[in-house]
């Protein structure tokens, strides 16, 4: 029952997911961390943190909180829930794509859709920002900044900046600043 | 080489998992796309630019990331079903056994390791990605007042008034897609896109 209820959430998620992963996180946590509750908030950041530091499609952290909910079935559940609905739908959808190609609906939903997804992936790092920064001080906000000013004005491979990010506030912590 | 031909013998499917394990193992931080466009278009010519174009904009639209959606896209055009499948699969693996064995050695060592202070910062560094990522992806999306009010109506409802998403998208999603059909055409059963005129509704807000 609790392994139908993993999948089903998950599903659901799958297919709410327009405009990629960060675009659910709020719904993802609402229903993880508010409905269930399965995990904590702080919880919710932590295993959302640990995701950035595998490399492939960034949800795979959802495995985690599968994990966390109901050992590794529970961790199959979520995968499966979270990757075969909207899988299928790109499958469907793949081969019925070239008829639409002339169709002028198709850049009206394209055009139309976009800024929204702009709006669900800016509320996805809110979200994030909600359930790892606050509470941590100046600090977070300052490695954030840094991110940002980093990539406007380098190309540097993202995962170094993920990786410099947890060294620094690892070092703050063993300075006894954190 | 953007009109290359789509190639002529059967491609392996044991290439195409291949392909996109490496794939899924290299790419981080989210910038998954410029990583594929390299690999299929440039490196392997299993695509050209154009069928690459048309899979993102598939990909963007649906629900799902652009990793897996794309992975799909593709492995299907390359060997059917088949090939979508050991596509979305090699792109998962490598990063589903990472982001397992270290979710699994935390879960199970909650107590003895104390990783939140890293954890700290590497999920800081990702919130400032992600807004990067926002920002770079509104430029060419956000182009008149009435994207600034689809994004900003959208992030309002879904951060500020805390609504369901389902809600959200079903009230939003209509009106963003009615306000910019094609000319001479009328809306199906979107009564809330009549209200905001055709075309570029400059002014709404």
């Amino acid at each position: 029952m609790l392994l139908l209820h993993v999948l089903g959430v998950f599903s659901m998620l799958s297919l709410l997911a327009i405009g990629g992963g960060a675009a659910v996180l709020p719904e993802m946590k609402s229903w993880t961390v508010g409905a269930a509750p399965w995990i904590t908030d702080a919880q919710f950041g932590q295993i959302y943190s640990l995701g950035q530091l595998a490399p492939g499609p960034n949800m795979l952290m959802v495995a985690v909180i599968g994990y966390h909910v109901a050992s590794w079935a529970g961790a199959a559940m979520a995968l499966l829930g979270f990757f075969v609905p909207s899988g299928l739908l790109a499958f469907a959808a793949g081969q019925a794509w070239d008829r639409f190609a002339a169709n002028p609906w198709r850049e009206a939903v394209a055009r139309g859709l976009g800024p929204m997804t702009i709006g669900l992936i800016l509320a996805g790092a809110i979200s994030i920002e909600r359930a790892v920064m606050q509470g941590g001080g100046p600090l977070p906000y300052a490695i954030a900044a840094a991110v940002i000013a980093i990539l406007a004005t380098t190309r540097v491979n993202p995962f170094f900046l993920i990786a410099g990010g947890g060294l620094a506030t690892w070092l703050a912590r063993q300075a006894g600043i954190l | 080489m953007s009109e290359a031909a789509p190639p002529a013998e059967r491609i392996g499917l044991a290439r195409i998992f291949k392909a996109f394990f490496v794939l899924g193992a290299t790419s981080f931080g989210g910038g998954v796309v410029a990583y594929l466009r390299e690999a299929l278009v440039v490196r392997e010519r299993w695509l050209d630019d154009r069928t690459f174009v048309e899979g993102l904009e598939l990909a963007q639209m649906l629900p799902g990331l652009n990793a897996t959606n794309m992975s799909v896209y593709v492995g299907e055009r390359l060997r059917g079903a088949p090939g979508a499948l050991v596509a979305c699969l090699g792109m998962m693996l490598p990063g589903t056994i990472v982001v397992m064995t270290l979710g699994v050695l935390l879960a199970e060592n909650a107590k003895a390791w104390d990783v939140s202070s890293v954890l700290l910062g590497v999920g800081s560094a990702a919130v400032g990605l992600l807004l990067q990522t926002t920002w770079r992806l509104a430029k060419p999306v956000i182009l008149d007042a009435f994207d600034v009010a689809i994004a900003a109506a959208t992030f309002a409802g879904v951060s500020l008034l805390r609504l369901p998403l389902p809600l959200v998208l079903l009230v939003i999603a209509p009106i963003a897609i009615g306000c910019r059909r094609p000319r001479g055409a009328t809306p199906t059963g979107a009564g809330a896109a009549t209200t905001a005129g055709d075309g570029d509704a400059g002014g709404h807000s």
